[in-house]
């Protein structure tokens, strides 16, 4: 018993974890329709990016690493003020939040 | 022998001239234009005339003890610059100057001439906006003249040659804003052109052939091989006279001569009569041993010459421009020039030059005194009567006429009579030769008593009253000329061929005897005075009777007031041609194919790739993000997989397969 809480987790799992939260992220931002939900699928593979991050960082005892996810998370703060905003302006435009509506962007 | 020439200065001082007019020449005093102009010309004579003395001096006081005179160079002078010029592969060009009797001679007609007609020009052009750029280019020309003369190799005299084409050009449009004068200009330049092509081909032939184009080693590799005749030698040759015919006007070049006279009337008498024309006849001695051992070559240079002479005689019979006349004639001496040369007669055609430098300039000269006095009119009708007002240019242009016409003792007589005497020594073609020529000296007699009775004589049939002679820098260079056409041939045949055998060989005229010359003498000087007499009936009084034979001969009157049509001939057949094609090509094979096609092709692909592309901008976000996704997956590929291996290994396997 003493082995289990002694021993490390290993490296590798600490990244497989990473990778699933990332393709997670990804395969949400591609398939699902509704922009929030798109939206926390981009904070998802943030995260992913995030934990890898940490994982190094403890890993190499380098705390670069760390610095560089408050970074991440504090851009990630902000950018879901702005994308929210962004939202509720498109929602009262257009009414609706699916993706594929909102294709205005080609001119 | 370690004496010094300078021979460089000899061009370079006309250059310098060119260069301070050329540039500075629109803010400088007239004054000051003038005396660069005169000045340069001037001190490249007396160049030319220390290396004559230099020179000459071992002929006259020493003829064996060269090595012991102090100051004193013997001929032939080299002069090479220090640096090569071309060096590729076996081929080795050097810009060098050879100083020998041959070139001494011509660089004083041209460097003596020119500065004449530059005193004269002076007096001629004081009125000109163009003052200074008429200088300019004047001085140019006589840069590339001489190093023209001096060249002593091809290629050396090729940079000359297609620099007096340039001068040449630049003087007959120099009243540019007249379009005849333009076009003249560029038909000078473009019929030199196909003369020019066939000297390119000479010379490549002669790099292919001898490897060098040296005149001297040529020459001395042909001397060594005496039995080495015709062939490729022929061909050479043959390219060489069509660039000979092109600068020296001769059949079927002959068209921009007469045109060329659209120029100031002393370009016409240095360039057109002078010194740039005579340019193929001293190419020709120039290269005379390849012409020696080509009697097909030589052949065909004695039969252009002798048609030529006769040829623009009779059109020069019924010319009513002053200039056109002097034009044509111009181009009938040249004709004896090459006659002489084709006979193998250098030294008398060389002769025949100088004679002719001295006398078709003085008549040139002296038809821009009439000119100038009568306020620019050309035309013979509207003259006569001028020997009172103009005396003095009456009696230089009777001295001019009298010597072209071949009467004794005047220049004109001894070197046409050589060359004449040469011909008639050649065999049975020869006699024919001599009989053309004495008929060219025949009609040459008439046509110029009938300028000099229609512009001199009888009633004024000018409107101008106020005829007025010439000032005094246009009478210096007239009355200088005129004693040069009177004394320039007492030197006698015989001394200047031997002079100049070291350069161009002996005459051909050892078969012949004292009392045959002295009768074919007399018989050419019947002649000439023959045509006078015919002229005098003619013109002399009323100016009736040449109505009445062109009336009689329609046919042949209307040939040879239309010159037998030639330039119509060649509008039809090279210059229609020519311009159609050029259209054709221009409109739609360069605008519509190349230029169209181009834009076309490049707006299609745009068009094109514009059709393909446009889909992926399809607004759809989520298309966006996988296209964005995919560019990461494939990046992270291209990172990841070890491509060196997995080529090595590929190829490995295709290997082990092609083993097996």
């Amino acid at each position: 018993m003493s082995s289990l809480f002694t021993q490390e987790v290993p490296l590798s799992w600490y990244l497989l974890l990473s990778a699933i939260l990332f393709s997670l992220g990804v395969v949400g931002f591609l398939i699902k329709r509704n922009l929030i939900t798109v939206f926390m699928s981009i904070e998802l593979m943030l995260n992913g990016v995030n934990l890898s991050f940490v994982t190094f960082a403890h890993q190499w005892h380098a705390v670069k690493g760390q610095i560089f996810v408050f970074f991440v998370m504090m851009v990630a703060a902000a950018e879901a003020a702005v994308g929210l905003a962004i939202i509720i302006a498109v929602f009262r435009a257009r009414a609706t939040l699916a993706v594929d509506r909102i294709d205005r962007m080609k001119l | 022998m370690n004496a010094h020439l300078y021979l460089w200065l000899i061009p370079l001082l006309p250059f310098a001239g060119f260069l301070i007019n050329g540039i500075l020449g629109r803010g400088l005093p007239k004054w000051l234009i003038t005396t660069v102009a005169l000045l340069a010309p001037l001190a490249s004579f007396c160049v030319v005339l220390n290396a004559t003395v230099r020179g000459l001096l071992p002929i006259f006081v020493d003829p064996t003890g060269i090595s012991n005179l102090p100051r004193v160079v013997s001929l032939p002078y080299l002069e090479t610059c220090p640096i090569p010029w071309i060096s590729a592969g076996l081929l080795h060009i050097n810009f060098s100057f050879v100083l020998d009797q041959l070139s001494l001679v011509m660089l004083l007609v041209v460097t003596g001439v020119g500065f004449l007609i530059h005193v004269y020009s002076v007096g001629y052009m004081g009125d000109d906006k163009g003052y200074a750029r008429y200088f300019s280019y004047l001085n140019l020309f006589l840069f590339f003249m001489t190093v023209l003369v001096l060249a002593g190799n091809a290629l050396v005299m090729f940079v000359g040659w297609e620099g007096v084409g340039l001068a040449s050009y630049l003087l007959i449009g120099f009243y540019f804003q007249k379009k005849s004068a333009a076009d003249a200009g560029k038909k000078a330049f473009i019929v030199n052109r196909i003369g020019d092509f066939g000297f390119l081909i000479g010379m490549f032939l002669l790099v292919a052939n001898f490897g060098t184009l040296t005149f001297s080693e040529i020459g001395a590799k042909l001397n060594a091989t005496p039995a080495w005749q015709g062939g490729v030698l022929t061909i050479i040759a043959l390219c060489l006279m069509l660039g000979a015919a092109g600068k020296s006007a001769q059949l079927p070049l002959y068209i921009w001569l007469p045109d060329a006279m659209e120029g100031p009337t002393p370009v016409s008498a240095l360039i057109h009569a002078a010194t740039m024309v005579t340019a193929g006849v001293y190419m020709v001695a120039r290269t005379h041993v390849l012409f020696d051992h080509s009697p097909v070559a030589l052949g065909v240079v004695a039969t252009v010459g002798a048609a030529t002479a006769i040829f623009a005689a009779t059109i020069a019979l019924v010319q009513n421009d002053i200039k056109r006349v002097l034009a044509y004639s111009t181009i009938s001496q040249l004709g004896y020039m090459f006659l002489g040369c084709g006979v193998a007669a250098y030294s008398a055609a060389i002769f025949h030059l100088m004679t002719h430098a001295f006398f078709k300039a003085l008549l040139f000269l002296a038809a821009g005194s009439v000119i100038h006095a009568i306020g620019g009119e050309q035309d013979l009708r509207k003259m006569g009567g001028l020997r009172k007002k103009l005396p003095l240019t009456f009696a230089v242009t009777t001295v001019g006429v009298l010597a072209i016409a071949g009467i004794f003792p005047f220049a004109g007589f001894f070197s046409k009579d050589a060359i004449l005497y040469a011909a008639f020594l050649q065999g049975t073609n020869g006699k024919i030769l001599w009989f053309v020529g004495l008929l060219t000296a025949l009609l040459t007699a008439f046509y110029m008593f009938r300028l000099w009775y229609l512009t001199f004589l009888g009633e004024s049939r000018s409107e101008n009253v106020h005829a007025h002679e010439c000032p005094w820098s246009m009478r210096g260079p007239l009355v200088i000329l005129a004693v040069l056409s009177v004394c320039g041939g007492w030197i006698g045949m015989e001394h200047f061929g031997a002079f100049l055998a070291p350069s161009v060989g002996v005459l051909p005229t050892e078969t012949g005897n004292w009392r045959l010359e002295l009768i074919l003498s007399v018989v050419a000087v019947l002649v000439a005075i023959e045509g006078w007499m015919i002229a005098d009936k003619f013109y002399r009084r009323k100016l009736t009777k040449p109505a009445q034979y062109a009336a009689a001969l329609p046919g042949t009157y209307n040939l040879l007031v239309n010159k037998y049509f030639v330039d119509e001939f060649y509008g039809a057949v090279v210059v229609k041609p020519l311009l159609a094609i050029s259209k054709f090509f221009l409109e739609w094979v360069v605008d519509f194919g190349i230029l169209g096609g181009a834009a076309w092709l490049l707006g299609g692909i745009a068009t094109f790739a514009g059709a393909i592309l446009q889909r992926w901008q399809s607004g759809n976000l989520r298309s966006y993000a996988a296209w964005l996704a995919a560019g990461a997956a494939a990046v992270l590929l291209f990172l990841l997989v070890p491509w060196t291996t997995v080529l090595a290994s590929l190829s490995a396997i295709h290997l082990g397969m092609a083993g097996h």
